[in-house]
């Protein structure tokens, strides 16, 4: 670990102050990944602004109706939230999903959405990375690439984003508040995430200076046909190899809406709402949904080590869609699949 | 020749539970002097070649730092081979750290930053650059093993090979049946929860108390000794607690080393812990590639066993393990050919993990006896019952026991084996296949030279020492309860000092040895104190035990007395009074014995039974049960003794379906090097499993009739697993670990 | 940088640790974890990865379970903290604690503090109402020894209740 200075930032504005005067500073609230990544010398930051005392632990509704989730509400307590479970039950599921009970309990929303990159290369300083450290290469095209990515990747980039609570946001429709010297504005979660491109050092759009403040959901959706479908390589406490957010509105057995989500495939959880809309009107089958998880594989390339991902992704989009269906979401702590 | 028990045999709670409980129990780095100073050990991030320059400019003037050591500054130590060679080194030399500017893995050691505080150890390390001239690295073990060798020397304590008996290719040849199968295994972590670490309290220019993790203090002590000079009367190595190891602390560890190094050129108090990525550098389970050829007659009996298996090692030394050995003595078999051989890597030596070589070779030899069964269309266990042997046929001897078909039928039995369906793809539920496999495992039940000392006092009170080791495994309980037996008191009466360097010498904590080992020779020492409190008693005037023998009285209730007659006796007190003693103390010591190995041999059995559930469609695979038999002869402990198989059995769960260090082979590196991606099983991957230790008297295996349970839980285990997976899909699955995309890939076929 | 602005970067918090104020001067890159094993001398708490990988490290922050090496100790300034010498002490154990030593549900021991101060994090959350859930709530603490089955038993049977009791209470 480098040294830093350390900032205790008593309310948004303080954060957005101290944020705006060093963009370079990092800010520091559950610390599951930034202290992890400090340790392991991958992010030194001179800089570290802790915003754990900053009124933003609420989960409230609002007058529409939508949710507004506040970007230091710990995954534990959005996850067994009463109404988040009521309303949103496939983000509860979502963030079930992930790490462990310890690193729920701290990790926060906002430091859901800003986690890195789970790829070994990022992780050891000594071997290339584009994402760390731009311009070095990657090295894990053509080396150990079991866990990268299959869609969206870049010559310089086949990092995954690890969260499986983004990958319901996802599917969700989110809206990320963020908040800046020029003072907050939304940004759709869809947009939120970005592929890598050349660029593979910036995960999101969000600019150096600004902060997540919070999350919004916006009315029900999906309450009753849902399911989230991670498969990993221990049945816990292990990140997807790839996870299915699903969610579909139904009516009279014929698809309304339809979400698939895909987590542990791309540099940002993977959607194609284009293809989701062409559902709509058809039957919520197996043959639908095989089309839809073919559309939404189309341009899927493996990079040797991870080719497996692509059946898989398929075979799981289905299993996902059909749990969603036929009511019967996995849960999480089921561990045969429903 | 034992006594009905009181307390050796009943599951007693551990002695030190209460410590470990409350986080009371002292691990090697948790040992404070004020004023100490830290380590922390930089790494090389290539796996050939060497330092080109090393700058440690910046980490020396980091604030709190007080010394940074690298090949160029490192204080001298031994100079030849033989001095750096541990207790159970392999042929080679040693890896000697900071030495040479020479990179021989990825991992290995290049400096060591010692500074005032931890913090500062551990960030001024991250500033020490290194320019090295890289080499292009060997680390595919698929790639060398054509280059394979057998080892010129060979490792002390592992038997080689024996010579093929019989005419086993001509057999093969002219069987009905035949099977020809390769295995290949990835390197394997132990990864004890335990960060290796080493506390060295500087005392004066000679004098050190090292409080180390290692499976052995007198091997640390002795490694220490002779590499830096010193004299083993003034050095004193101490391991009370020790989180796990699994054969990872057989060998003195860099940090070892380093610590001892710093504390004699600073003549400060040093404590140097790793880091986890650290620990995977060091002493892994060999990868390996295993050809099994078994043929069968008509009716099921083996007509050839072939089994050649090579095995990685490092540039360094050649480490060896009993792999292929086993294939020879599992079954009757007349024609048999084993042959084992090595290829170097650019990696660190391999070392001894969990039963190391049978966990290797019985995975291989099970799996094609699986495949056997398979071809010959018999149940897997029939084919097993069937070949049966009470002989050892690689050495002709006898064995000293084999409750083998117990453990058949009772695991079969408590598995419900019987309703098994043959076909595979044949058992389901929901969407999963369901699969039953089973193996059969072994492993040699071996003792050590051990010595002991038993003290028993006026007051009741017993005293058990030897330098023997926890791991974890229960040393400290067993032995309190041969001591809490010998003399008929509470074991609460007992204490246990084990532990430390200057107790009575015993050989490291491995091979499953220390209960039979030192637990025979605390034993032997109570015997002896039984003895010389008899002999005080005949010299009492009117001894009512004038005319007794050693083997006629016992201890009861305070009293020696005669067996036949408890109202017969002296109390103990009274005897150590009328030579005004307040104790005596005997010692003891016990090994193997030599006659009786020429013409017998001791080993554990076990059959294991597991059930696995397969999503047909997304592969993802569950052990949802396990049933193991165990025959190791008496159980001290029960209590103690079936974790030390749930432990076994879950690390074989970890071995067939998740471990393995991931290499990028560009450039030798282990890149999954965490717990975070190298994956071993956690609570959810683990049901409820079962341990069924079946009835073996034993009176050759040792002289308590203990044979050891450290390894026996894990052999077979993996075969098992992989063949219920064989039953559940109808795939062979032969590289190991049988990870999920692998099971995707070929379920995408049916 | 020099010595003497390190210290000046030390931070003073105060927390309560194992029921006792502790005020404390921290330099900010401290982890909970080495403040505990270190200069606090509580080496209950242990050290098994140091990345929140295994769960060795678990203590309860303010009643929650939390992974002390990923949690500066400059940011704890007001919390209360229990370690596993908090928990009980040996003649006075905490019914988990015993319940450990009664299954035997370790070995070694090393992971033993998180498994317990994970457990009684476990109960007080209160989400586990089964076997299965019980495992899947416990899977952040790894246990290398491999005595996960003995750990379910224990906390099963602080819980109170037999998986039977848990069946009937789904029905």
């Amino acid at each position: 670990m480098k040294q830093f200075s350390y900032i205790r930032a008593e309310d948004v504005a303080g954060a957005v102050a101290a944020l705006a005067a060093d963009p370079q500073a990092k800010l520091l609230a559950g610390g599951t990944n930034l202290v992890d990544l400090m340790k392991y010398d991958v992010m030194s930051p001179a800089t570290v602004i802790d915003i754990n005392r900053l009124p933003l632990k609420d989960i409230e509704t609002l007058e529409d109706g939508s949710l507004r989730i506040g970007a230091l509400v710990s995954n534990a307590a959005l996850a067994y939230d009463p109404v988040i479970i009521e309303r949103f039950p496939l983000l509860a599921s979502a963030v079930l999903a992930g790490a462990s009970p310890q690193l729920r309990n701290a990790a926060t929303t906002g430091g859901n959405l800003l986690q890195r990159t789970r790829c070994y290369y990022f992780y050891d300083p000594a071997s290339p990375c584009n994402k760390r450290e731009p311009g070095s290469g990657c090295g894990a095209i053509g080396g150990v690439n079991r866990i990268h990515a299959i869609l969206g990747t870049s010559a310089s980039c086949i990092a995954t984003h690890p969260s499986d609570m983004c990958v319901a946001l996802a599917a969700l429709d989110a809206v990320v508040e963020v908040e800046g010297p020029d003072g907050r504005r939304d940004i759709s979660f869809l947009d939120f995430h970005r592929l890598p491109g050349d660029e593979p050092q910036h995960d999101n759009t969000l600019a150096p200076n600004e902060m997540v403040v919070a999350l919004r959901l916006s009315p029900d959706h999906f309450a009753a046909n849902h399911s989230y479908l991670k498969i990993r390589d221990r049945l816990s406490y292990a990140f997807a190899l790839v996870s299915v957010a699903a969610a579909i509105d139904m009516k009279d057995g014929e698809i309304v809406d339809i979400r698939v989500a895909l987590g542990g495939v791309a540099h940002k959880p993977w959607r194609d709402p284009l293809a989701e809309a062409e559902c709509a009107g058809k039957p919520a089958n197996e043959a639908t949904f095989r089309q839809l998880a073919q559309r939404l594989l189309a341009g899927a390339k493996g990079q040797g080590g991870n080719d497996f991902k692509i059946p898989m992704a398929e075979r799981t989009i289905i299993r996902a869609l059909t749990q969603a269906a036929s009511g019967t979401p996995q849960v999480q702590s089921e561990k045969a699949i429903r | 020749m034992f006594n009905p028990s009181k307390i050796v045999g009943v599951p007693v709670s551990r002695i030190d539970g209460p410590l470990k409980v409350s986080g009371k129990a002292p691990y090697a780095a948790e040992h404070y002097e004020p004023g100490m100073l830290h380590g922390a050990v930089v790494v090389s991030t290539i796996a050939s070649g060497k330092i080109r320059s090393i700058d440690t400019s910046k980490a020396e003037a980091f604030p709190g730092v007080v010394k940074v050591y690298t090949h160029e500054n490192r204080p001298s130590a031994a100079w030849w081979d033989s001095k750096w060679q541990d207790s159970v080194a392999p042929p080679g030399s040693p890896f000697r750290p900071l030495e040479k500017p020479q990179i021989q893995y990825d991992g290995q050691p290049v400096a060591l930053v010692i500074a005032e505080t931890y913090e500062a150890a551990r960030d001024a390390a991250s500033l020490v650059t290194v320019e090295y001239k890289a080499e292009t690295p060997e680390t595919n073990l698929l790639k060398v093993y054509p280059n394979s060798y057998e080892p010129k020397k060979k490792r002390s304590g592992i038997q080689p090979p024996p010579k093929p008996r019989g005419k086993p290719e001509e057999a093969f040849a002219g069987a009905a049946y035949r099977i020809s199968a390769e295995y290949v295994m990835e390197g394997e972590h132990h990864n004890p929860m335990e960060l290796f670490a080493t506390t060295v309290f500087w005392e004066n220019d000679k004098q050190l108390t090292v409080h180390d993790k290692t499976q052995g203090s007198q091997a640390s002590r002795d490694y220490i000794c002779n590499i830096f000079g010193l004299d083993p009367d003034d050095v004193v190595v101490k391991n009370a607690y020790v989180g796990g190891a699994f054969g990872q602390g057989l060998r003195p560890k860099h940090q070892l080393f380093l610590a001892v190094m710093a504390s004699l050129d600073l003549k400060r108090s040093v404590k140097v812990e790793m880091s986890r990525q650290e620990m995977f550098a060091l002493t892994w389970r060999p990868s390996s590639v295993q050809t099994v050829s078994l043929a069968a007659d008509a009716d099921g009996m083996l007509q050839s066993v072939m089994h050649h298996a090579v095995e990685a090692t490092s540039r360094y030394e050649d480490y060896q393990e009993t792999v292929v050995n086993w294939s020879g003595l599992a079954y009757k078999c007349d024609n048999a050919k084993l042959t084992y051989e090595l290829a170097q890597v650019d990696m660190s030596t391999p070392g001894d993990m969990r039963a190391p070589g049978a966990a290797t070779g019985v995975l291989a030899l099970e799996s094609a006896m699986d495949e056997l069964a398979s071809e010959i269309g018999m149940d897997p266990l029939e084919l097993r019952v069937k070949n049966f042997i009470h002989f050892d046929q690689n050495d002709d001897k006898q064995l000293t026991s084999k409750a083998l078909h117990s453990c058949y039928r009772e695991g079969a039995a408590a598995f419900g084996w019987n309703q098994r369906s043959t076909a595979p793809r044949s058992m389901r539920d929901g969407h999963d296949l369901v699969g039953w496999g089973m193996a059969t495992g072994f492993w040699e039940a071996g003792m050590a030279q051990a010595e002991a000392k038993v003290r028993y006092a006026i007051d009741g009170k017993v005293t058990v020492s030897a330098a023997a080791t926890d791991i974890g495994t229960g040393t400290y309980t067993i032995l309190a309860q041969l001591g809490a037996e010998a003399f008929d008191v509470p074991i609460e009466s007992v204490h246990v000092a084990i532990a430390d360097s200057t107790l009575p010498t015993t050989g490291v904590e491995g091979g499953s040895w220390t209960a039979a080992s030192t637990g025979s020779a605390v034993q032997i020492a109570a015997e002896a104190v039984k003895a010389t409190l008899l002999d005080m008693a005949q010299d009492m005037d009117a001894s009512p035990l004038a005319d007794a023998t050693p083997e006629e009285v016992v201890i009861r209730d305070g009293r020696l007395v005669l067996d036949v007659n408890s109202q017969v006796g002296v109390a103990l007190s009274d005897i150590l009074a009328s030579k005004q003693l307040s104790s005596v103390e005997e010692p003891g010591k016990a090994g193997p014995d030599m006659l009786q190995m020429r013409k017998f041999v001791s080993y554990t059995h076990s059959a294991v039974f597991v059930e696995v559930k397969i999503d047909e469609q997304l592969g993802v695979i569950r052990v949802t049960r396990v049933v193991s038999a165990i025959g190791a002869g008496r159980i001290l402990n029960p209590k103690t003794a079936r974790s030390q198989i749930l432990g076994g059995i879950v690390m074989g769960i970890g071995m067939a379906l998740h471990e393995e260090g991931m290499i990028d082979h560009r450039t030798g590196r282990i890149m999954n090097h965490n717990l975070a991606e190298y994956h071993v099983p956690v609570h959810a991957d683990i049901p409820d499993l079962e341990v069924i230790f079946v009835e073996e008297h034993d009176d050759k295996a040792s002289p308590i009739g203990v044979k050891g349970l450290g390894e026996i839980g894990i052999v077979g285990v993996a075969s098992a697993v992989a063949n219920a997976i064989y039953h559940a899909t109808g795939t062979r699955f032969r590289h190991f670990p049988i990870t999920i995309d692998k099971i995707l890939e070929s379920e995408l076929k049916h | 940088m020099l010595q003497a602005d390190a210290e000046r970067m030390a931070i003073p918090i105060v927390i309560t640790l194992n029921g006792r104020q502790e005020q404390l001067n921290v330099a900010p890159w401290v982890t909970l974890l080495d403040l505990l094993r270190g200069p606090m001398e509580l080496p209950g708490t242990k050290k098994g990865c140091d990345h929140g990988q295994c769960g060795a490290c678990t203590v309860l922050i303010d009643g929650q379970r939390v992974n002390s090496c990923l949690k500066l100790a400059v940011t704890l300034d007001g919390a209360e903290i229990t370690t596993i010498e908090g928990l009980g002490q040996p003649g006075n154990l905490h019914p988990l604690q015993q319940a450990f030593v009664d299954h035997d549900a370790y070995q070694c021991g090393y992971c033993t503090p998180g498994q317990i101060c994970s457990a009684a994090g476990l109960m007080s959350e209160g989400h586990a109402h089964s076997r299965e859930e019980i495992r899947e709530l416990m899977s952040g603490n790894l246990c290398r020894c491999g005595a996960y089955t003995n750990i379910a038993d224990a906390i099963e049977q602080v819980m109170g209740q037999t998986s039977k009791d848990f069946k009937e209470a789904a029905e």
